[in-house]
């Protein structure tokens, strides 16, 4: 069978698993649909908590950030599980305490306001866009490589998916079907990074494996890959080249942005109890630890093969999989200096970095390039970091059904966190928004009307951006964290841990973080990105980290101006009260 | 009754607080801030900085959950029991 048949196979499969749990847990009321009956099984709350959390960038491209990144790329690993500890210890269980639907819902009933719920909601909407248009492009790029259909096509067809069970299903649908997602994705993770480990290593397991010797030799795997890397004009794999203020910020950010994603906390909305909700969030971190534990040794080994497998090979005896991600346009080679040969170092290959095709071919066959070529070094190829977990089966030459099954968990992944955005979107729209704001006599009925249609409306939307994806998607991704650690970290935790907090606070504390966060970064990435280094950052901060000063100053604000206007009122002080008890 | 649920959120808070501790030495400390140094030191193919960077915390961070799982159970257990007598 060929790698496209069995691809159609597993994803069709997939797809049809997908559908039957939709049909099975459809949403009757707007508890079910907000927040799954709130009757979730602790350990499948976890399933769905990982596999909402693990989006098409974690799944398709962390990975490869790394193995380009080296030791740098930790600020992704720590950052995106460390954030699951501060949920853990200072939201989830409260929040589930709480016992209601949204977060905006614990914004505006915190600090008694509708300004605050608004502010909330904005925030949230835009957070989870920004996050959403990422997905759309995972979608689209699996199945362009794999399936060979246009990019729109594949789009469309993950749209209906989604359409069907979280319009159908809510919060209830999207549960069940995460859970599935997990199993799949995760599968398709280990398979082919225990295998490449076998391959390199003679290690079963990629952890080890990574820290191991590599087969017939004596070299440590990681010594090796330093000294390749240093030879050819790169920092050596295991050092950082980032300075420490600015590494530690992005962590910072990260992880303080995780734990104040809205449509990861309400996934603790949907457990039993607050003794749930604690051990949920246990259980959540073990099922992303095994895909983020095994994210970095892939990204040794495929950085490895990478090198072996191309460098200074003919282009005419370059392997398929180079060929392949060349006509899909996320390979380019020029050849520099005329022998015919592929040489790959530090540098960028070409002018203004991503290659522009001409329809003429060069003389090896190679797509002929539209780009000048940048002659202040010798790379000759330019690599699309998105590529290398896609490619990495390919790159070892394991079988056809590995490579289909990585196909399949790509879209598991991006379809799983598509959802779970969507539904956060729908609901503080049709909860938030029009019950709690604008339309408060609607029934519950109607509200779960509005729910649906806010949904559908969302889906379209983001078909949208995956159809026609704004040109700097993957820059304001930093967004998304930056502003979640600047504005809902700080006014959720002080509004457990600090009683005294008021509305002023905490609506000046977010619009601050808010502001300053999102100026700095829309200064750097879109108005003068030329200056976008760190002579010119604030303290060597880099836009990806920044969300930390912002977080610092929401903090700073809302503590300072709450102590100078009254105090919230009684039963306020009695709902912080209530919560802090189990 | 007052009088119990303070104590309750102190013993809570004190357990929170501990446990950010190791949290932050482990990622921010071991990964970040002493990572360099700790590299002199090899853990089988590993630099140990590097180690922590990319694998150690995040077991340290399983670990922390579970242990405050463990720690609050008991807590509220104490808390239930106290409040029967």
């Amino acid at each position: 069978m060929t790698t496209q048949l069995l691809t159609y196979i597993f994803v069709g499969a997939t797809f049809a698993l997908y559908i039957g749990i939709a049909l099975w847990s459809r949403a009757r009321s707007t508890n079910d649909f907000y927040v799954a009956g709130k009757d979730v099984h602790p350990v499948a709350n976890g399933m769905a908590t990982a596999a909402d959390w693990m989006s098409a960038a974690s799944f398709l491209s962390m990975a490869g950030l790394i193995a380009f990144l080296g030791k740098d790329g930790s600020v992704y690993l720590m950052g995106w599980t460390g954030g699951y500890v501060l949920l853990a210890l200072l939201l989830a269980p409260y929040l589930r305490k709480f016992g209601k639907f949204t977060v905006p819902d614990f914004i505006g009933e915190r600090y008694y306001s509708k300004t605050a719920r608004k502010l909330a909601v904005v925030c949230l909407i835009f957070i989870s866009f920004t996050y959403i248009a990422g997905q759309m492009r995972g979608v689209g790029i699996v199945f362009s490589r794999f399936l060979e259909v246009d990019i729109n096509t594949g789009v469309i067809v993950g749209m209906a998916i989604v359409f069907f069970y979280a319009v159908l299903g809510g919060m209830k649908g999207i549960t069940y079907t995460q859970v599935a997602q997990y199993c799949v994705l995760i599968f398709a993770y280990l398979v082919p990074a225990i295998f490449i480990s076998i391959l390199m290593t003679g290690e079963v397991i990629p952890q080890i494996g990574f820290g191991s010797t590599l087969v017939d030799s004596q070299v440590y795997l990681l010594d090796k890959l330093d000294q390749v890397t240093n030879d050819l004009g790169f920092i050596a794999y295991t050092e950082n080249a980032k300075s420490n203020i600015d590494i530690f910020c992005i962590t910072a950010a990260l992880m303080f942005g995780t734990a104040g994603l809205p449509h990861v906390i309400v996934r603790f909305f949907t457990v039993p109890s607050v003794g749930a909700a604690r051990q949920s969030a246990g259980y959540a971190l073990i099922f992303i630890a095994l895909l983020y534990t095994t994210a970095p040794a892939v990204s040794a080994f495929a950085r490895m093969n990478l090198i072996d497998s191309i460098q200074d090979q003919p282009y005419s005896s370059s392997p398929s999989w180079f060929k392949n991600w060349e006509e899909i346009g996320l390979i380019a080679w020029m050849d520099k200096n005329a022998d015919g040969k592929i040489q790959y170092s530090s540098g960028n290959a070409l002018e203004n970095v991503k290659p522009i095709y001409q329809e003429l071919r060069g003389p090896k066959g190679q797509r002929l390039l539209e780009n000048e070529p940048n002659l202040s070094n010798e790379n000759e190829i330019y690599i699309d970091r998105d590529i290398i977990v896609l490619a990495n089966p390919e790159i070892a030459q394991l079988p056809g059904w590995v490579i289909a099954l990585v196909a399949a968990g790509g879209l598991a992944a991006a379809l799983s966190t598509a959802a779970g955005l969507l539904l956060v979107i729908s609901s503080s729209v049709s909860h938030d928004l029009l019950k709690k704001t604008y339309m408060p006599q609607i029934t519950e009925k109607q509200e779960l009307k509005y729910a649906r249609i806010a949904a559908a409306v969302a889906i379209a939307i983001a078909g949208i951006f995956g159809i026609y994806p704004p040109a700097f998607v993957a820059q304001v991704v930093a967004f998304a964290f930056g502003l979640a650690a600047a504005t809902f970290f700080p006014a959720l935790f002080l509004g457990i841990f600090y009683k005294r907090l008021n509305k002023e606070g905490a609506i000046t504390g977010m619009l601050g973080g808010l502001l300053f966060t999102a100026s700095y970064i829309i200064y750097f990435k879109f108005i003068n990105p030329d200056i976008n280094n760190s002579d010119y950052w604030f303290l060597g901060i880099s836009p990806e980290g920044i969300g930390c000063i912002g977080m610092i100053l929401n903090f700073a604000l809302a503590l300072s101006i709450s102590i100078f206007t009254k105090p919230p009122p009684k039963d306020v002080f009695n709902m912080v009260d209530e919560i802090r008890q189990p | 009754m007052k009088d119990k649920t303070q104590k309750y959120w102190k013993a809570n808070l004190k357990i929170v607080f501990s446990l950010l501790v190791i949290w932050f030495i482990a990622s921010f400390g071991f990964g970040i801030i002493f990572s360099d140094t700790l590299d002199q030191i090899r853990l089988g193919g590993f630099k140990l900085g590097f180690w922590f960077a990319q694998q150690g915390s995040i077991y340290i961070f399983v670990i922390i959950i579970f242990l405050y799982v463990w720690l609050m159970k008991r807590l509220d257990k104490k808390l239930s029991e106290e409040e029967e007598i």
